[in-house]
């Protein structure tokens, strides 16, 4: 049959449907609605558990597919008894109406904040560390890629989805390398897909990640103003602001950013809980993503985790507008270019070779 | 008021009352829809994920059809100058028809773009005050005010025609009049704005094209009254509503030149891809001829093009477009060529070959073919309701106080 055919693999569904009699009585969740099986976020059910449907609780689904654009209501009106799940609710109903965090007062910063933290917690039992802090003055974030030095380890690759909580069940990465035969820098006969021993004789590596344009595409064709670029010159994203047209992405001519499929996984263990809200912090399946220069790393003074994590030193980050940075040193004193210039999109991201 | 609330009863009583094959054909288009929805209903489960989009070819089935129905939202309304504003009778029959079409093809475009989103719940952020209105940056921005006021506008206006014609009234000129002249420059407005929403992004050089915007103009006023050439004459063959020979004629002369104008525009960017082919036409040689051995597009362009020549030939001749037979085989060629030229077949090489010249193919997955279905089958329960609420008041049939 048709259902079973998509409910074969599927989450488990008839147990899980909350009964319309217990909860929704807090007071504070308003709503009169059954509740129907969360379609918004898996909210700590087991999503492992693989079961078959019948058709009448297929049908049942069928509604609840009509009513899901109210899905966080629905989250909100979580049945269990308990009184997390009943705080839970409540946090994810005030998450649900919060604004675009640049309109956000300070104040309205820290609150949201505290409730990402304690929502973590319930979930979880750990506590996890969601960073607000501003652009300092007079930093402007740069990048320059030595072309000669880096032999295509991937261990920035590897680094940045350790750092930022990338999701590991689509293998999702900010960075590509770029595997070139030497005589030309030609991406269309590059290989980013590479599974050998490297260096290879007879080629050289290029890394390709969001070049934090000065005059960003993705920026000006958002609809909703939920990307743009900070005072430091950091192209971000308020995950909790964008509604996944992917306009951003069709905008953007190097492929620097990636969209959640589906709901991203990161093992408990695995998760870096030193966060930013704009940064690593954990997202949700919908909306779009990519490097952010690891703002949670970049504004305490660190590198971001792709520098520090390179063997050959082949990345070099830094403030340029410091006259005694390294990042200002190889602008002053290589050759180096970007690419696409003639986009006029100014990346902050240079190429050079020794 | 009560003549009002008269009204919607009477509408409501039309709308449900039909004989069997009527019947059979709102309840199919319910169970395509009802089928559609449980498709969604995954889709929001498991998210994007189901579709065949990806991060290399990030805009698909959806967003191919709401390009094309904007073309036949806007075309809709070319109709409505000539009569209202020219007093060229011969094509009033066809306006409020045309209306209705403009109407259900925009709700299927809102629907269209609603399924694309990966956050449909987070859509109040689109809303201006409540949520960030990025305007006037973003092109879509601008494609949410064009549509949703082109919706209001193509509601309104044949409301209140039907409601004076339902009260046995006159409608005032001058009170519908300025929203028609409006409506016309806004049906220009809703597909340039489209086209702009791509020809915008030079990151895509397949769509970064001036020419775009006549482009979607010359298919637009051809598929549109195309479409609507179909719809007439299946409506005079079985209904008493009264078509004219005439504005039939009429329509064809208007498809046939839009669909000239389309071919000669095909050709000049044919010439310019390939005449000295660059590293931006790599887009145009994937869907012409495939590339790398890659070549998913190549069969459904070939089968526009030929469709398109065809159709167009067909009407080109006036012998042939005279006769009602051809004319409507024309009709139906040149609506399926432009939903796949506008369609598939300009959304999806846009991004073929990728930023970094990585050639990934999209094809629809069966989530993402069922929800379109039910979209189209929505769009046609809507246009089928419509009608079948105007014909009777415009036949005089169903009057305020008086049912047959």
């Amino acid at each position: 049959m048709l259902f079973d055919l998509f409910f074969k693999t599927r989450k488990p569904v008839e147990e899980d449907l909350p009964q319309a009699s217990d909860g929704c009585g807090s007071g504070n969740c308003g709503c009169k609605k059954t509740p129907e099986p969360t379609t918004a976020e898996p909210d700590g059910y087991d999503m492992k558990l693989g079961k078959t449907m019948n058709r009448r609780a297929a049908f049942r689904q069928m509604t609840a597919g009509l009513l899901a654009g109210a899905g966080m209501v629905q989250a909100s009106c979580s049945a269990t008894s308990t009184g997390d799940k009943r705080e839970e609710g409540q946090l994810k109903w005030e998450e649900y109406f919060k604004k675009n965090y640049r309109l956000m007062t300070d104040e309205e910063k820290s609150k949201t904040v505290e409730r990402l933290e304690r929502l973590y917690e319930i979930n979880t039992g750990k506590t996890i560390n969601v960073s607000t802090n501003g652009a300092v003055e007079n930093v402007l974030y740069g990048y320059a890629f030595n072309i000669s030095k880096c032999q295509g380890y991937m261990d920035c690759v590897n680094a940045c989805v350790k750092e930022n909580n990338q999701d590991r069940s689509s293998q999702m990465q900010y960075i590509r390398i770029h595997e070139m035969e030497n005589g030309q820098l030609n991406f269309d006969d590059a290989d980013d897909n590479y599974f050998h021993e490297v260096p290879a004789e007879g080629h050289f590596y290029l890394g390709t990640q969001c070049y934090h344009c000065e005059n960003p595409p993705c920026v000006k064709v958002c609809p909703v103003g939920a990307t743009w670029k900070e005072d430091d010159g950091i192209v971000v994203i308020d995950y909790d602001w964008c509604i996944g047209c992917r306009y951003c992405m069709a905008a953007c001519p190097y492929d620097g950013r990636r969209f959640n499929w589906q709901t991203p996984e990161v093992p408990e263990e695995e998760v870096n809980h030193t966060q930013h809200y704009l940064g690593n912090r954990l997202r949700s399946k919908g909306v779009m993503e990519k490097c952010t220069f690891c703002i949670q790393r970049s504004r305490n003074g660190k590198n971001p985790a792709c520098v520090e994590a390179c063997p050959t030193g082949a990345r070099i980050f830094g403030n340029i507008l410091d006259p005694n940075s390294e990042i200002r040193w190889v602008l002053e004193n290589k050759k180096v270019f970007r690419l696409k210039e003639d986009l006029g999109t100014e990346p902050k991201f240079w190429y050079y070779m020794d | 008021m009560q003549v009002f609330v008269q009204f919607i009863k009477d509408g409501f009583q039309s709308a449900t009352k039909g004989n069997f094959t009527y019947h059979v054909w709102m309840a199919t288009l319910t169970v395509l829809m009802l089928l559609g929805t449980f498709a969604y209903y995954i889709q929001l489960r498991d998210g994007l994920v189901v579709t065949g989009m990806s991060d290399k070819v990030s805009w698909g089935l959806y967003i191919s059809n709401f390009t094309f129905l904007v073309g036949v939202a806007a075309a809709a309304v070319m109709l409505v100058l000539p009569t209202y504003v020219l007093k060229d009778i011969n094509l009033k029959q066809a306006v409020l028809i045309g209306e209705g079409l403009a109407v259900a093809a925009l709700i299927m475009c809102l629907a269209f773009v609603t399924v694309d989103l990966g956050g449909p719940a987070r859509a109040w952020h689109l809303i201006p005050k409540l949520g960030y209105f990025n305007w006037p940056n973003s092109m879509l921005a601008w494609d949410v005010i064009v549509l949703n006021g082109y919706l209001f506008i193509n509601i309104t206006i044949p409301l209140y025609i039907l409601f004076h014609h339902y009260q046995g009234k006159e409608p005032n000129k001058n009170v519908y009049l300025p929203g028609v002249l409006i409506s016309v420059f806004w049906a220009v407005g809703i597909h340039m704005v489209t086209a702009f929403l791509y020809a915008g992004l030079p990151a895509r050089p397949f769509w970064n094209s001036s020419l775009l915007g006549p482009r979607f103009l010359a298919s637009a006023f051809s598929a549109g009254p195309a479409l609507i050439i179909l719809i007439l004459s299946f409506i005079r063959r079985y209904t008493d509503y009264k078509i004219p020979n005439t504005t039939l004629r009429k329509l064809a002369l208007v498809t046939t030149v839009a669909a000239q104008i389309n071919l000669i525009m095909l050709i000049s960017e044919l010439f310019k891809e390939f005449y000295s082919p660059t590293h931006h036409s790599q887009s145009a040689v994937y869907l012409f001829f495939g590339l790398h051995g890659k070549t998913g597009l190549v069969p459904w362009i070939w089968s526009a093009i030929s469709l398109n020549v065809i159709a167009t030939g067909i009407l080109t001749f006036h012998t042939l477009r005279n006769q009602f037979r051809w004319l409507a085989l024309a009709c139906g060629l040149l609506f399926v060529a432009i939903w796949i030229e506008k369609g598939m077949g300009l959304i999806v090489p846009g991004f073929i070959p990728g930023s970094w010249g990585d050639i990934v193919e999209y094809t629809p997955s069966l989530v993402e073919i069922m929800v379109t279905i039910g979209i189209w089958a929505m769009g046609a329960f809507i246009f089928t309701l419509l009608v079948k609420v105007a014909i009777p008041i415009e036949l005089g049939r169903v009057r305020f106080g008086k049912r047959e």
